[in-house]
């Protein structure tokens, strides 16, 4: 799509402001509609069109499958890290009440940290899945 | 609440117009696009039905990021589907079917009716959800608290079914590149 001048502008151009809608989403959640799946999937589409644009080779080079496989690993583990941490401060498994002194604060925290580990897995996961297919497609 | 009514009419119409298309077309490029604007269309019904989280869903992961794989698996595999070779009306399945659909029609004169507040699910933790999460969790989007304190172990178990499927796929497809990758480093 390299020759395509117009697409690679304006993509180009989008990439960005999608990488921000993705962060607006990810963090905006408790408020608005939302969350981890969302942000994640809409950060990945950024990567996505980044590919289309440059080619997978430009885009492994920015996102190495290495360290993805390990950011979508870490979003899990994040994720279960919350509930364990939960678990040793007194309450059950993944409930945050327990995450600060005010149950409240506690909440957030958990919310925040628990999306966040979610929005890393998604979006790691979701990258990983289209460049394994978009590298298959390629001559070897 | 006419209009709307008019809303849902057309939408679920479209989307039975778009399945019917599906199911009758050879060209598997055209279906994909066909679903991708399937699940559009069901995003504007979630809209319609004010669960504005899940229409989020449905647009960005249904009609965005599926339709982007399923696109990538097309290029693999090719674009036309292979043609069957009977094509004569087979009985039994059809017979099947047609029980089923009518077993499941009969069934919803059991159902209660749509929207009415003494339904089941708006009497059993909904109401402790809605009355309570403001003083529990104090997060304004009261989805965002069940998703992810309420049943946060649903979640994380959401988050493991896409970890593995992503495992799954690198296990299954994702050798090659890995090579190619080690060589590299």
């Amino acid at each position: 799509m390299s020759d395509h001048l117009i697409l690679r502008i304006v993509g180009k151009f989008l990439i960005p402001y999608i990488m921000l809608f993705a962060l607006y989403v990810q963090f905006h959640g408790d408020f608005g509609p939302g969350g981890g799946f969302q942000a994640g999937v809409i950060f990945a589409s950024a990567f996505v069109i980044h590919t289309l644009l440059f080619g997978l080779e430009s885009t492994l080079r920015i996102a190495p499958p290495a360290v993805l496989k390990v950011i979508a690993a870490s979003g899990v583990l994040l994720y279960a890290g919350v509930g364990v941490v939960s678990l040793f401060a007194g309450g059950n498994f993944l409930d945050y009440d327990y995450l600060a002194a005010d149950p409240i604060a506690g909440q957030h925290i958990g919310i925040m940290l628990v999306e966040f580990g979610v929005g890393l897995t998604v979006t790691s996961v979701m990258m990983l899945l289209f460049f394994t297919f978009a590298g298959r497609g390629e001559p070897a | 609440m006419m209009l709307e009514q008019w809303i849902d009419v057309f939408l679920l119409g479209f989307l039975a117009v778009i399945s019917i298309t599906v199911l009758r077309i050879r060209d598997v490029f055209t279906a994909v696009m066909l679903f991708g604007i399937y699940s559009l269309t069901s995003a504007s019904l979630f809209m319609v039905l004010d669960a504005a989280d899940v229409a989020f869903t449905e647009a960005a992961v249904g009609a965005g990021i599926s339709t982007i794989l399923m696109l990538a698996t097309l290029s693999l595999t090719g674009r036309k589907e292979k043609s069957l070779v009977k094509r004569k009306v087979a009985i039994l399945p059809l017979l099947v079917v047609t029980v089923t659909g009518a077993t499941l029609v009969y069934g919803i004169r059991d159902l209660p009716p749509f929207g009415a507040a003494d339904n089941p699910v708006h009497v059993h933790v909904a109401p402790r959800y809605i009355h309570q999460s403001a003083e529990e969790i104090d997060v304004p989007n009261l989805v965002t608290g069940v998703l992810a304190s309420y049943r946060g172990f649903d979640t994380l178990g959401e988050v493991v079914v896409i970890f593995t499927a992503g495992v799954g796929v690198l296990l299954l497809i994702g050798r090659r590149r890995r090579r190619e990758k080690n060589t590299n480093e």
